[in-house]
């Protein structure tokens, strides 16, 4: 039995938006875009043997989680421990938000995904849950201690994110 | 809860995206999948003389045009359910055709040089109209010889039927094909189009 599915471009459409937000908040505005066309090229090479099209935004925000995963695990591949840090001009919008949203890509990849999806896609936690592949409970328990992990951050940086 | 996480979550919260920024995304996406080869169906808008057609092509020609009048999402959806859900609005693989298309509606064009991809015809359908493809501009036929050369010579109805569902019509020209009494016969585009076409081949006069 085949399932009813849209025509692609109506993914790109209606998701790109929320894709492109997820991504930011995963990997940061410098490797979001190269994340986001990864996310949609590994889309439309399954699209045709998916089953469930149900909710393909959960479905098309899985497969950026993974995509964020691969990004992460590449950059500490490539990193190279260095004396000293360069400075660097920071793109983001505000001092206080990247640190925040520093500490954010520094959490375990299923609470980063859950809070991402919470906070800078509004999902529900539903919707969470089938995201990240688990129930709605454990989606709530991931932001959570998500957030439970930044508030414990943000002490250490108080004077700079928490003002 | 403290005033620390009301913060925390509302410095989340604030983060903005610009429709721009989404709309280069997705162009780089259709133009990176296109040379991957990803795309089954690409589809785009023309605006002619008797409205807005939705033009698609598939690697093999052109599958489908459309002006209604089903609805435009209407027609995408069934093309994504009968040809392939890997569809991108990509004008630039449309260009030849829509040239093509503009030349015709000129005038300074009287026979379309495209490849046609006939997946969404089958049996008498298709032969009929494959030999409506051969009737000439300027020419007219009927529902009668159609159904002849396709190899039933009482099978004007159901030559009627296909030249109603016909996937590809004006490159198609079952706006040529009449009543055998003289009568317009019908169109699945409407009446007004089926004389406009014949008028602009000089098939009609005005």
């Amino acid at each position: 039995m085949s399932v009813h599915k849209p025509p692609f471009q109506a993914l790109i459409d209606d998701h790109s938006a929320d894709v492109l937000r997820f991504l930011r908040a995963s990997v940061g505005s410098n490797d979001a875009e190269d994340c986001y066309q990864e996310t949609f090229i590994s889309a439309l090479r399954a699209y045709p043997r998916l089953r469930d099209a149900s909710n393909l935004r959960a479905w098309l925000l899985t497969i950026a989680g993974r995509k964020a995963i691969d990004h992460h695990r590449g950059r500490a591949r490539r990193a190279v421990p260095v004396e000293h840090v360069p400075e660097q001009a920071v793109n983001d919008a505000g001092p206080r938000d990247d640190f925040l949203w520093e500490a954010v890509r520094a959490l375990p990849p299923k609470q980063r995904a859950a809070v991402v999806c919470r906070f800078a896609n509004d999902l529900a936690y539903a919707e969470i849950g089938t995201v990240l592949e688990c129930s709605e409970e454990a989606a709530r328990r991931n932001v959570f201690e998500g957030l439970r992990a930044l508030r414990a951050n943000s002490s250490t940086l108080d004077a700079e994110v928490i003002r | 809860m403290t005033h620390e996480e009301m913060d925390i979550e509302s410095a989340l919260r604030s983060r903005a995206i610009s429709g721009d920024e989404v709309a280069a995304a997705a162009r780089r996406l259709a133009r990176r999948a296109e040379a991957e080869g990803l795309v089954d169906v690409a589809y785009s808008d023309v605006d002619t003389p008797v409205g807005n057609l939705v033009v698609a092509s598939t690697r093999r020609g052109l599958v489908r045009v459309s002006f209604g009048p089903e609805p435009r999402d209407r027609v995408l959806e069934e093309l994504a359910e009968d040809v392939s859900p890997r569809m991108i609005e990509s004008p630039g693989r449309l260009d030849d055709v829509r040239r093509q298309l503009d030349d015709y509606f000129e005038g300074r064009r009287n026979e379309f040089d495209l490849t046609l991809d006939w997946q969404l015809s089958r049996g008498f359908s298709r032969r009929v109209l494959e030999q409506t493809y051969r009737i000439p501009f300027g020419e007219v036929s009927t529902y009668r010889e159609m159904a002849a050369a396709a190899g039933s010579p009482r099978g004007a109805r159901a030559a009627g039927n296909a030249l109603g569902g016909n996937p590809i019509p004006i490159v198609v020209p079952c706006h040529r094909v009449l009543h055998s009494g003289g009568g317009i016969g019908g169109y699945g585009g409407g009446l007004d189009r089926k004389r406009f076409l014949l008028r602009l081949e000089g098939a009609m006069k005005s």
